[in-house]
């Protein structure tokens, strides 16, 4: 006999498949929901890796980042922990709460810390906090072995192995969750390997990424992030994704929307055929961005402190569907899925290649 | 009626559902009603009898696949690679369908009330009476009839979300070799992959569309005057060898 399989089915097929839901009147959805919605795709994914993103899991802890960290040996908490609380005020540790199943053999440490700057830090204002986080998260995950940041958001819980999504979810106990956003992601690994750290999401900060397809451009994108400091380090394409929009959004200070066009540009053959202002700017950002473009098929869903952004490759080599209900948006690879949790949409459209679909909170969380 | 029985997919696997349908038919059922359908892949997979599958709610990708014979009724969407490699058979979508619908296809019909995804009726071909058929009733994405061999691919750009003459996406019929493509209104030329000839309808052409057009009205319920009040262009391939010069020079 081979290697067993989780379901009663077997396995014969692939893809990963990709959930997201959001409320935007910032409601909390029962993290039960995204669970029940990625579990319709369970055989897009194959078992070697599921994971989910909770945005509004932490209010007693709103304010304070939430650092997600994944210990292969015990021993490596200490220096991770040290680290912590020399360059950062800890509020809190505790080992994540999970549940020992069958399905999920073997699994990691997971602890989780809330922390604050310090307050010298926290004076040169919220981007130089941000760096900091950044460097942090790059130091553990480069110079500590055996640990590994899952995440280091605020409010922004993430939770992510080797599983099926079902699997991961009474892991990781997603029925003691709810948040305004949620993400979910069921893989099928093709050239990475398929490890604790290669699930998804893939995060920095508030942002954080899930990913169907395949970053061709992987090699180029790496060496251009590294240039400002990040670190890839997760032996997984999607990780530059998430590094990516850090630097191009909080970084350059560019906007969602032209954020999606510089990862999804249009071709030079209809740039061409534009008139001048939308010329210009659709040039500029090739131009000045193009080694932040990506390569290769992907549809991506990517989550931030306020909203949700889908976009798929600019020739939608893989599938991508939005569906919504009153305030509820949920985007997903199949429309099953959508329709898994919200039976009965106002509206269900699959997005254009390359065309960035952006669900923001009817009122900032920052305000 | 009595030859008709319903079954209730409601979270049922996928290996299952087509399990009861075979069942089914292994008991002279010849009409077949599924409810609660979400998203089960491969329903009424390669299945050649002449039957008629009604179904509730939106099927996984992969309906229809290799089917040869059965006339299949969506009562909504559905989603990617619909009539992927079928030979003979009929399914008609009463909403919108996804991606790579019609792949492959070698005989029988699809029809999509709405708009339909990116790369359908890529690799269609036909053979002798072997002539398949795909008609949207809103738009394509990009790559419609992408490297087409053979069979008929009709767009109306007028039940979809945008209609009029909004595009049918880029690089319509790129490496189209055979086939055609009957598209309702003016296409845009820029988006037209090389190789392919906007040419007019010769009687022949009207005679076929009409048929095509009355079957595909009759079945979802629509007029066919009005969709054949407005004229028609017709796609072809340049050479049935676009890349015979490619590996050989």
């Amino acid at each position: 006999m081979g290697i067993k399989s989780s379901t009663p089915y077997g396995k014969d097929f692939g893809g990963c498949g990709l959930a997201g839901i959001i409320d935007r009147s910032g409601k909390p959805v029962a993290g039960s929901m995204i669970v029940a919605s990625l579990t319709s795709m369970k055989d897009r994914g194959n078992g070697l890796g599921s994971g989910y993103a909770v945005y509004g899991a932490y209010p007693d802890f709103k304010d304070s980042f939430g650092v997600h960290v994944m210990y292969n040996d015990a021993a490596a908490r200490e220096p991770v922990e040290h680290l912590l609380k020399t360059k950062l005020q800890l509020r809190h540790a505790e080992p994540i709460p999970v549940k020992k199943i069958h399905a999920v053999p073997d699994p990691p440490e997971f602890w989780r810390y809330f922390v604050d700057p310090p307050p010298e830090a926290a004076d040169e204002g919220e981007d130089a906090v941000d760096d900091l986080i950044v460097n942090i998260v790059m130091d553990i995950n480069e110079r500590i072995d055996n640990a590994y940041v899952i995440s280091s958001g605020k409010n922004l819980a993430v939770f992510k192995g080797v599983g099926h999504p079902d699997a991961m979810a009474e892991f990781f106990r997603m029925q003691d969750y709810a948040g305004y956003l949620l993400l979910g992601h069921t893989r099928f690994p093709t050239n990475t390997p398929g490890w604790w750290g290669g699930a998804h999401p893939f995060t920095i900060l508030d942002w954080s990424i899930v990913h169907n397809g395949e970053i061709s451009s992987y090699g180029t994108n790496k060496r251009y992030v590294e240039m400002f400091g990040y670190k890839c380090t997760l032996l997984t394409d999607t990780e530059v994704v998430a590094y990516l929009l850090d630097l191009l959004i909080r970084k350059k200070g560019l906007s969602l929307a032209a954020a999606a066009t510089v990862l999804a540009p249009p071709f030079w053959k209809d740039i061409q055929d534009m008139a001048p202002p939308k010329k210009d700017y659709y040039t500029a950002l090739r131009m000045a961005y193009g080694n932040a473009s990506l390569n290769g098929p992907f549809a991506i869903l990517m989550g931030f402190d306020n909203g949700i952004l889908g976009l798929n490759d600019r020739i939608k080599l893989r599938p991508l569907i939005v569906g919504k209900k009153g305030d509820l948006v949920a985007i997903a690879s199949e429309e099953s899925a959508i329709r898994e949790v919200i039976p009965q949409p106002d509206d269900v459209w699959a997005p254009k290649a390359g065309e960035p679909i952006i669900v923001t909170l009817k009122e900032d969380k920052k305000q | 009626m009595g030859n008709s029985i319903t079954i209730d997919a409601q979270g049922m696997h996928y290996k299952i559902l087509n399990q009861k349908i075979h069942d089914a038919l292994g008991s002279g059922r010849t009409d077949i009603q599924l409810s609660h359908v979400n998203g089960q892949r491969y329903i009424a997979d390669a299945l050649k009898n002449d039957i008629s599958i009604t179904i509730d709610g939106v099927p996984g990708n992969d309906l229809g696949i290799f089917m040869n014979g059965p006339v299949i009724t969506v009562n909504n969407n559905a989603q990617d690679a619909v009539g992927n490699t079928m030979n003979g058979g009929k399914i008609i979508v009463k909403g919108m369908a996804g991606d790579v619908c019609g792949y492959g296809m070698r005989g029988g019909k699809l029809f999509i009330l709405k708009d339909a995804g990116y790369r359908v009726g890529i690799h269609m071909k036909g053979y002798k009476n072997l002539n398949p058929t795909i008609v949207i009733g809103g738009n394509a994405g990009d790559f419609l009839a992408e490297y087409m061999a053979g069979g008929v691919i009709v767009v109306l750009r007028m039940f979809g979300r945008q209609n009029g003459n909004s595009s049918t996406g880029d690089y319509l019929g790129a490496g189209m070799h055979g086939g055609t493509v009957y598209l309702r209104g003016k296409s845009d030329r820029k988006k037209i992959g090389k190789g392919v000839e906007v040419t007019e309808l010769s009687d022949a052409d009207r005679g076929l569309l009409k048929g095509i057009i009355n079957e595909y009205a009759d079945d979802l319920g629509l007029d066919a005057g009005s969709i054949l009040s407005e004229p028609f262009e017709k796609l072809i391939p340049l050479s049935t060898r676009p890349y015979a010069k490619m590996y050989t020079y």
